[in-house]
């Protein structure tokens, strides 16, 4: 691993003004990037610690949403009260990722710009990988792909976002604060992640010097009606082949706001609205979330090796929206 | 930030409810820091990589893995690793169940299957989920008061890999000491 810098940041100020004058990088859990470190795809000049900001409180918000600080590590997230009862589908997801161990030191913020594990960007013996080394190609796209995206790709990318709390945060329609050498902004969730197009090495619309500081979660009808479904290669301890995430509000036997997104099939959760509005004012039932599910996987273009994933993708969809009924 | 200035580091952590103080490489993680520096080499090094969990240890009461840990991030932490979970010759309840149940062979990963089964047991007691507390009732998954089944544990100790197969032996002796507990 090349040496590196490191310092714990002061204030949230201090680790922006070291971040703009250094081109340092911002670390907090480090399980993501301490392991890319030792890879060699990452290897920044200076660490700049930001785990000790506390930006770890987990508050009830005036409009009666909550408010996660980015420092929360995904373990309080998903076991916090407010987060079980009023989001039981965030805390599902984030408990469906990793392990304990891990997530007792992964943060929200964290998991939110952790890389993608495509094979071809984790390991630097593999010259091809635009994520890694923009203009170099693309080895998943002709290599081992099973796992990779059907939705939003681009010929340079291939990946996915590994991430279960991200798919759980894109129904809940989550606002990420973030705050920078410009000052704060708010960035709503399907607008924080990038697709690859011309710029595969960018996974998200982070400015430089930009750090995550909270992820807000507004007021949600859906706490009585959701569920997170991680189809993998085995029951535990790994990276969704496809996610899905649902919550309905159900009034009167009829559907009334509904969201789906998944996971494992894009750069980013993949929310989609056509399948969401083709349930709305329906009884929930199985003909219409199959209806649904269909909409949800067209348009998907499958690579050389991932084809089962729009079958599975059909399947996961109705079965989150059963589960999510019981 | 004006701290980060050199390659190396003073860090300060009270190990098993000892103090020590080391000089470190800032690239240092707390498992080699254990093992190279203070010699505690009970931690062992299997992946390196957060797969295995052979280096599990608690830092400030919550279990992580020490391969993933810059020791320098943690500067000031109260640290306890398997040398620190019996009682002089006295072995944890945990420990003495692990050598009834024959939970281990080679023993490779029994530091760190230990001290995640003790952190397991502190974590359900305080009324944490895991994944598979959603597949019972929703009610007990919002309060968090889930029953300590062989599913729960299998979960709980999915980062903790067993390559000689004593995982069903190390479920058995967690769940007769969270039952004993109960």
């Amino acid at each position: 691993m090349k040496t590196f810098q490191f310092g714990h940041a002061k204030s949230v100020d201090d680790a922006i003004g070291t971040a703009v004058a250094t081109g340092g990088t911002y670390y907090a859990g480090g399980t993501n990037l301490l392991d890319l470190m030792k890879n060699g795809v990452e290897a920044p000049d200076v660490l700049i610690d930001v785990g000790r900001l506390g930006l770890d409180a987990i508050t009830a918000t005036p409009r009666g949403g909550v408010l996660i600080g980015a420092g929360a590590t995904n373990s309080v997230v998903a076991n916090h009260p407010l987060v079980r009862t009023q989001y039981p589908v965030l805390s599902q997801a984030i408990l469906s990722g990793a392990t304990t161990q891990l997530r007792n030191m992964a943060t929200a913020g964290g998991n939110l710009v952790q890389r993608t594990r495509c094979p071809y960007f984790m390991d630097p013996a593999f010259a091809a990988c635009d994520k890694r080394t923009p203009g170099s190609g693309c080895a998943a796209r002709g290599g081992f792909n099973r796992e990779h995206a059907l939705f939003g790709a681009s010929g340079s990318c291939v990946a996915v976002h590994p991430s279960d709390m991200a798919v759980a945060l894109a129904i809940l329609d989550a606002l990420v604060h973030v705050r920078g050498p410009a000052g704060s902004r708010v960035i709503p969730l399907d607008q924080f992640f990038a697709l690859p197009a011309d710029h595969p090495d960018r996974d998200n619309t982070l400015a430089p010097a930009e750090l995550i500081v909270g992820i807000e979660l507004p007021p949600s009808a859906c706490a009585d009606h959701s569920w997170y479904l991680k189809v993998r290669d085995r029951h535990s301890y790994a990276f969704a082949l496809v996610s899905v995430a649902v919550g309905l509000d159900v009034a009167d036997g009829v559907i009334r706001p509904v969201a789906i997104a998944m996971g494992g099939v894009a750069a980013k959760p993949w929310r989609n609205r056509a399948a969401e509005s083709a349930l709305v004012g329906k009884a929930p039932q199985r003909a219409i979330f199959q209806s649904a599910a269909r909409i949800a996987m067209e348009g998907a273009e499958p690579l050389s090796q991932n084809g089962y994933k729009v079958d599975l993708g059909k399947h996961a969809v109705v079965r989150a929206l059963e589960r999510a009924m019981r | 930030m004006p701290e980060a200035e050199t390659s190396c580091r003073i860090v300060e952590l009270t190990v098993n409810g000892g103090a020590r103080r080391a000089t470190v490489d800032v690239r240092s993680t707390l498992l080699d820091l254990l093992r190279d520096r203070i010699g505690l080499t009970g931690t062992k090094k299997g992946c390196d990589h957060g797969l295995c969990g052979a280096c599990t240890v608690t830092v400030d009461g919550e279990r992580v893995l020490g391969c993933l840990t810059l020791a320098a991030s943690i500067d000031g932490s109260d640290v306890v690793t398997v040398e620190g979970l019996a009682d002089g010759d006295e072995l944890s309840a945990l420990q003495q169940a692990f050598v009834e149940h024959d939970g281990f062979q080679c023993g490779f990963c029994t530091s760190g299957q230990l001290s995640s089964a003790h952190a397991l047991l502190r974590e359900h007691t305080r009324g944490d989920l895991s994944a598979a507390s959603f597949e019972a009732d929703r009610g007990a998954a919002s309060c968090g008061r889930v029953c300590l089944t062989n599913d729960e544990i299998r979960e709980r100790m999915a980062g903790n890999i067993c390559r000689c197969g004593a995982q069903a032996n190390i479920v058995t002796a967690i769940a007769e000491v969270g039952r004993g507990r109960a």
